[in-house]
């Protein structure tokens, strides 16, 4: 494409069929403790 | 929802962005592109092409909304939502992660500490062995099918107890093999006891710890004080260092607090990397509204801007260390969380729970000393399952004005304690904290615009 450059072009709606498994770390262990940050939190089921 | 609600498109870094909010996916554009989505969907090319003629030919007129189209039928751009509304999250009350408040004692006396200096308003206690354990073995009965499972030690200041931590690994290890389990243990600590022994055990059998600092001397010295009231930074900083050049490849924080007195916080994250630190959390402090050093509307514009100032160090100084990481700018935009995740959030009181000394649960660390939030303990197990309902029901979904954002699949809707401290109800947002989470997610995207090249 000569305007528009997908840097990702994933979609989330695809992560339905086997998400919610539950394995991936709990948001608040990681670092914060304070402030939920969720989207950065890589998926263990992959 | 209308069709506009469907993107969200900022200009950052030099790049032009745009979020497809369902699918997740993110494009960056040229202007003439940018410029074209104001009108797309509501206008039609011919028309499109009559408001943009002073500043774009046809042709290319014709040719981005053509490449826009595009994406748009390959389900990336202005997608639609799915039916998600009545997912089902958790229904068998699986419980996966705990945090092991191992003493509700400290040795600093930070002013802003939620946890009243480490007692959370209760008496100075440490879990013994034999709650501990129990915590553990709660763990391991209401894991259900889930393998991993995560333990973080926490306080108060977590090295005050350190002989049960050792042990409670140690029987963990047990539990792991006779259950097909795997924890995962963190600690989250203050440093002061730190020694050699310590370090050894934290760096052999800890998967990641929490350094708590908040960065330049001054400014942690200005809320981390001893207990005979003096500055904590100069015990605390060569204990980290040490531990951090120990650790090896594993992970580790250092993690910061930011206050009104340091809105420049960006200088607290590179006096960090000056120090050697790579991996670097600084994170707004968690308080109600009338405290001198909370965070205040009147603060947000001068805490936007510098987010925007520290990413475009950030972009500078990654091109040359792919090392350094602060955590509010990673986001991994392919191997993410799955969308359930994003959903339910942190998972708090239903997934997640933190447990007192004396064994009493709570939705999390940030609830513990509240006791209608106390949800039952390591003995009994869940007694109070309305508490439970209610934190699990605060999905992006329910709460009113996560539905409409479009930072909620990657905020996944806040932090449940900044919600209760600022408007009493965890369903309504903590507003500050929504346009700091925000900042930070269009700053991590246009930095990865950035460094996609």
């Amino acid at each position: 494409m000569k305007y528009i450059k997908t840097i990702s072009g994933s979609n989330l709606k695809d992560t339905l069929k086997k998400g919610g498994c539950g394995e991936c770390q709990t948001s608040c262990q990681s670092a914060c403790k304070t402030s939920c940050t969720v989207g950065n939190q890589k998926c263990e089921n992959r | 929802m209308d069709i506009k609600e469907r993107i969200h498109k900022y200009s950052l870094n030099g790049k032009n962005i745009v979020l497809d909010i369902n699918s997740g996916a993110v494009h960056v554009v040229e202007d003439i592109v940018y410029d074209i989505l104001d009108y797309y969907k509501t206008y039609t090319l011919d028309e499109i092409i009559k408001l943009l003629e002073d500043k774009y030919d046809d042709k290319d007129i014709m040719e981005a909304y053509e490449e826009i189209s595009l994406l748009e039928n390959e389900g990336i751009l202005y997608s639609e939502g799915v039916s998600i509304q009545d997912i089902r999250y958790n229904e068998d009350n699986v419980i996966k992660a705990l945090c092991l408040h191992v003493a509700h004692d400290c040795n600093l006396r930070c002013n802003y500490c939620f946890a009243s200096q480490g007692d959370f308003k209760g008496d100075r206690s440490l879990m013994s062995l034999e709650v501990g354990k129990k915590a553990l073995e709660f763990l391991v009965k209401h894991s259900g099918g889930r393998r991993n499972l995560e333990v973080d030690f926490f306080g108060g200041e977590p090295l005050m107890n350190f002989e049960i931590i050792k042990k409670l690994v140690m029987y963990g290890k047990d539990l792991e093999k006779n259950y097909n389990k795997h924890f995962r243990f963190t600690i989250t600590t203050n440093g002061v006891l730190l020694d050699e022994d310590n370090m050894k055990f934290i760096n052999e059998y800890m998967d990641n710890v929490v350094l708590s600092l908040d960065g330049r001397k001054r400014i942690n010295d200005n809320m981390r004080r001893t207990i005979t009231d003096e500055g904590s930074y100069d015990i605390i900083l060569p204990k980290f260092q040490k531990m951090v050049a120990k650790r090896g490849d594993k992970d580790y924080y250092v993690r910061g607090t930011f206050t009104s007195y340091n809105l420049d916080f960006s200088n607290d994250v590179l006096h960090f990397y000056d120090k050697g630190f790579k991996k670097i959390s600084i994170e707004p402090v968690v308080t109600s509204p009338d405290k001198d050093y909370g965070i205040k509307e009147e603060h947000i514009d001068t805490i936007l801007k510098e987010y925007e100032k520290f990413s475009k160090d950030y972009i500078n100084i990654k091109k040359k260390d792919d090392d350094f990481l602060f955590f509010h700018f990673m986001i991994d935009l392919d191997q993410g969380p799955c969308i359930v995740k994003r959903i339910v959030g942190c998972g708090a009181g239903s997934e997640y729970m933190a447990v007192t000394p004396e064994g009493e649960l709570y939705p999390c660390h940030q609830f513990v000393g509240d006791k209608k939030f106390k949800i039952g303990n390591v003995y009994e197990g869940i007694t109070n399952n309305e508490i439970v309902k209610e934190f699990k029901n605060a999905s992006v979904y329910n709460k009113e004005k996560c539905r409409s954002c479009w930072a909620r699949f990657y905020c996944s809707g806040g932090c449940h304690a900044n919600a209760y401290n600022h408007h009493g109800n965890i369903m309504k947002p903590y507003d500050i904290g929504c346009e700091m989470e925000k900042k930070r997610i269009e700053c991590a995207i246009s930095i990865l615009a950035n460094l996609y090249e």
